[in-house]
């Protein structure tokens, strides 16, 4: 019971990742019709925003290191810490969670550049073409943060007051020994927090119905006479932001480098697939369905009967969907049917 | 009444809680050209494409030439010796006319699946023929090599007539032909549908231009509601009250 | 559009022949008559003249090619383990096998069109990929890649002759298959390879593969069903990958999972799509251009770059190379990446269709609109 406690909410944190990146790429599809092939490389670059701004957060000033004596040794010294002392500290050790701060203007701004820029020619340009231009976009995007911060991953840690396990076992009246990560709870809970703002927006704002009946009826919105443009650059933007996010959160637990958006873009795709292209509360469900999925299958247990399955199952899983039920889970009828 | 070659029986078709056919009958006799008219919203789409076995019905038969259709795939459909055009055009763009006419000629002569993989398409003297031929009856030599995509758009519906003429089908499916057409297009798809008319091939047409109707239909059918509410000579139905009734308030026909 | 002929087709094949034949010749003063470059050349343009078979006639978009491509080399690797060191069942063997995953995997990714088939293929690519470095590396060697060793069986050379010192090296009933004697094996197959593409492209099959990417629900209504062919087309293609993979690892006996990598499958489609899909010279294009400056571009470093900009001004000099370092070397990814883009958006139909443009410009205005004939 333990373990399959672990492994559920194992699984859910994975889930939030997917179901986030899934419902960005749900909302570009959906409303553009665009297939961004590039959308993974957005989560990447949420990643390194958290990267950039530990980095410029930790500034240092080559100093003399009092503590040791008995020979003169250097070591760097952020400045912040020169000038806030144990403010300065804090400060450094919370630059993920206040990367958040940094990463939603920038990734703003790379939506609406990306939309502005590229993607807006493509509205009406084939599927594969889009396919094409986005995949060579990932690939841009990729080696220029590689050419920028090398080709090792880079830790970026969580802050000190919670990289700690939770004794989440004794909430659910589960044993003692079932612990699990802090940042990684705190994860899952940002990750439907913002899925809830996402929803709560789409469903609440005057702006959000104008995207709901985008999704359902491209062209009918566009004859209404709304600024269907401008629109959809901040729809992108948003999808940006919202698949930013998740990777900037992500980052103490997979330490960001330069492939993982290719990595995490088949499996949103996958996602995406299994819940219903088109659908978003389908993009949600599916993401942590499969996390949970991912997570089970990699159980020492399951994997001694079935090797290897943790890798595959996803795909398995893609594979029946799309051939027993191609509009997935909570899709639309005829969404991209044969 | 000739042999009788396409039989719907009792067909009933829902979409969630709007019954799209009701009880819906209806014989075609083979070598007649037959109207099928209606209000927007009678069900003619949905007719057409259970027909061709695009869509199942909830309950009910379709046989062609005693054959069951529902089913069965399109090619299979076509096989059978059914062929049809559609709202808007359906051809080939990207490729030119005599290809065009060529593709479906191959077809008839060989089936559903040949794996001619090797052999040069420029050895195929005789299906090229063929599709030269057809395309002189329907008038489009002059532009035997242009892209398909390049047409207007009547030149591509006479286009797609030849793409099915081709195969010599034995029921010819026409999805209003004159939809979206000027006055002078209409007018040459009534002579090319009267050409045509002389070949014996049984045809369906639904249409809404009523001028169509009456100057090819053998037999017309008048479908209201999912369900034929009368059926007869252009002439009966020129009187029938119940007609002009389902097509607001008795307007002249 | 004419139908070509066959006096044209036997035409362009003497001379593409003589090309590829040739190559060692004009490609020396451009510092690009080497042995395995140009094998390279030869190797990848059998993947990108099968791939186009797919991509360029039906529009299926395939993400899953690359473990093809790794189908062939392990299986070729396999055959020089247990075989001989003769490529001749190796390559038959890497053909014949990804041949048949490629039917497996065409008939279940093939029920379905468009996004969803580019996805299915992407899916299986990955699951391969994975499988190959941890449930399968009995076969594959993991990491570490399948490599030769002496105590291979090599059940048939050894009913010829007795285990040598040293490992033996792969060869075609005696000719070598490194340095010159291997290019020309891999030559003379992408001359056969190009033929039976230019035969396919050419006859009734291929026009109605055309024909069902223009429109294929006509094609359906037309009483065709497009399944069979779209899965020929499909296990074709995967064998021409499994023949390139094959002569990968007949050239350079190692196989690695790495090239089952999607990515891989991403710079088949790009060299296709540089040259012109569709077309039957474009992908062989595409890929002597990508793997030309690939060369090139990959082994410059800033003080190449340096001395390039040398007629400059040391300040000019030094801009310049910051500007342009980031695309070369180790950034030759980037350089592909961009070009990748710059060609979608700017001329999706490849060098072929700027070809095309400026044939039209300079031909007299014609009454009829003609597209490519190659």
């Amino acid at each position: 019971m333990d373990a399959i406690f672990l492994q559920i909410l194992n699984g859910l944190d994975k889930g939030g990742a997917y179901a986030l990146i899934a419902l960005g790429l749900t909302l570009v599809f959906g409303t553009l019709g665009v297939v961004n092939f590039a959308h993974g490389a957005l989560f990447m670059l949420g990643a390194f925003c958290s990267v950039t701004f530990q980095k410029l957060l930790t500034i240092s000033k080559h100093v003399k290191d009092e503590s040791i004596t008995f020979f003169d040794a250097f070591k760097d010294q952020p400045y912040l810490e020169i000038w806030f002392g144990d403010f300065g500290k804090t400060i450094i050790d919370y630059s993920v969670p206040l990367s958040i701060l940094f990463a939603i203007p920038v990734m703003l701004l790379i939506g609406l550049i990306m939309e502005r820029g590229l993607i807006r020619h493509f509205y009406k340009r084939s599927h594969a073409e889009q396919i094409l231009v986005t995949f060579g976009l990932a690939i841009v995007l990729q080696e220029i943060i590689k050419s920028m911060f090398g080709a090792n991953p880079i830790p970026t840690p969580a802050p000190d007051i919670v990289s700690g396990s939770a004794h989440i076992g004794v909430l659910f009246g589960l044993g003692e020994s079932v612990v699990y990560p802090w940042w990684r709870l705190i994860y899952l809970a940002f990750s439907a927090l913002v899925i809830a703002g996402v929803f709560a927006f789409l469903n609440l704002t005057t702006f959000g119905m104008v995207v709901r009946a985008g999704m359902m009826d491209r062209e009918m919105v566009g004859m209404l006479g709304i600024d269907v443009e401008r629109k959809f650059t901040i729809i992108f933007g948003l999808a940006a932001v919202v698949t930013g996010l998740a990777g900037v959160m992500y980052s103490p637990i997979l330490p960001p480098d330069y492939h993982m958006g290719m990595d995490f873009l088949v499996l949103s795709f996958v996602v995406v697939v299994v819940g219903g292209m088109g659908s978003l509360g389908g993009a949600v469900t599916a993401g942590f369905l499969l996390g949970i999925l991912q997570s089970f299958a990699s159980m020492n247990e399951v994997k001694a009967i079935i090797p290897g399955i943790d890798q595959i199952i996803i795909y398995l899983v893609a594979v029946v969907i799309l051939l027993v039920r191609p509009r997935g889970l909570l899709g639309r009828e005829g969404v991209m049917e044969d | 009444m000739g042999n009788i070659i396409l039989k719907i029986d009792n067909v009933q078709k829902s979409f969630g809680g709007l019954k799209a056919l009701s009880d819906l009958n209806l014989e075609i006799e083979e070598g007649k050209v037959h109207a099928i008219i209606g209000p927007n919203g009678a069900g003619k789409s949905t007719m057409l494409n259970v027909c061709i076995g695009q869509l199942a019905p909830d309950s009910g038969t379709v046989t062609f030439n005693g054959e069951n259709m529902i089913g069965k795939s399109p090619h299979e459909i076509n096989q059978a010796g059914i062929s049809r055009v559609f709202q808007t055009p359906e051809i080939f763009p990207d490729l030119s006319l005599l290809q065009n006419v060529m593709i479906p000629a191959f077809a008839k002569h060989e089936g559903a699946f040949k794996m001619n993989l090797l052999c040069s398409l420029s050895n195929e003297s005789a299906i090229q023929d063929e599709a030269c031929h057809i395309l002189e009856d329907i008038g489009l030599t002059a532009q035997l090599h242009t892209h398909a995509g390049s047409l207007s758009r009547g030149d591509k519906r006479r286009l797609e007539l030849a793409m099915c003429l081709v195969q010599h089908p034995k029921l010819l499916l026409l999805d209003e032909p004159t939809a979206g057409m000027a006055r002078h297009d209409t007018n040459k798809t009534i002579e090319l549908l009267k050409k045509i008319k002389e070949r014996g091939m049984t045809k369906i047409i639904i249409e809404h231009d009523m001028h169509v109707v009456f100057s090819v239909a053998d037999h017309i059918s008048v479908l209201a509601q999912g369900t034929i509410i009368a059926s007869g000579t252009p002439d009966e139905i020129r009187g029938n009250p119940k007609v002009q009734e389902a097509y607001l308030g008795g307007a002249h026909l | 559009m004419k139908s070509p002929t066959i006096k044209n087709d036997m035409f362009v094949m003497l001379i593409f022949s003589a090309i590829i034949l040739t190559m060692p010749i004009w490609l020396k003063p451009l510092g690009a008559g080497y042995p395995d470059l140009l094998q390279k050349f030869a190797i990848f343009g059998i993947f990108a003249v099968g791939y186009n078979i797919l991509f360029g006639l039906t529009g299926y978009l395939s993400f899953g090619h690359a473990a093809f491509l790794g189908i062939g080399s392990y299986t070729a690797v396999w055959s020089f383990k247990l075989l001989t060191m003769n490529v001749l069942p190796a390559l038959i063997f890497s053909v014949l096998l990804s041949g048949l995953f490629a039917m497996l995997i065409g008939f279940i990714t093939l029920r379905r069109s468009g996004i969803y088939f580019s996805i299915l293929t992407l899916a299986f690519a990955q699951m391969f990929y994975n499988l190959a470095y941890s449930v399968l590396t009995p076969i594959t060697n993991g990491e570490t890649g399948l490599q030769l060793a002496r105590g291979d069986a090599r059940i048939i050379d050894r009913l010829f002759s007795d285990a040598g010192e040293g490992l033996p090296s792969t060869n075609f009933f005696g000719l070598e298959m490194s340095g010159y004697s291997g290019f020309y094996v891999c030559a003379v197959l992408l001359i056969i390879a190009f033929f039976i593409s230019q035969r396919i492209f050419h006859s009734p099959f291929g026009i109605k593969l055309r024909a069902i990417k223009s429109n294929q629900t006509r094609m359906k209504y037309t009483g065709y069903n497009t399944r069979p062919y779209l899965l020929t087309a499909f296990v074709i293609s995967g064998m021409y990958a499994g023949l390139a993979g094959g002569l990968m690892a007949a050239t350079d006996p190692l196989a690695g999972a790495e090239r089952m990598q999607w990515t891989a499958s991403g710079e088949v489609v790009l060299m296709t799509i540089l040259g012109g899909v569709g077309t039957l010279i474009g992908p062989m294009l595409g890929v002597g251009i990508i793997k030309y400056f690939e060369n090139i571009f990959s082994s410059l470093n800033d003080q190449a770059l340096l001395q390039a900009y040398s007629f400059m001004p040391d300040w000019l000099a030094n801009i310049m190379v910051t500007i342009t370092s980031p695309f070369v070397g180790e950034g030759w990814h980037l350089t592909l990446g961009a070009l990748f883009v710059l060609i979608v958006v700017f001329l999706p139909g490849g060098i072929m269709e700027g070809v095309g443009m400026i044939k039209k410009r300079f031909s007299k205005t014609q009454a009829n609109t003609e597209t490519g004939k190659l």
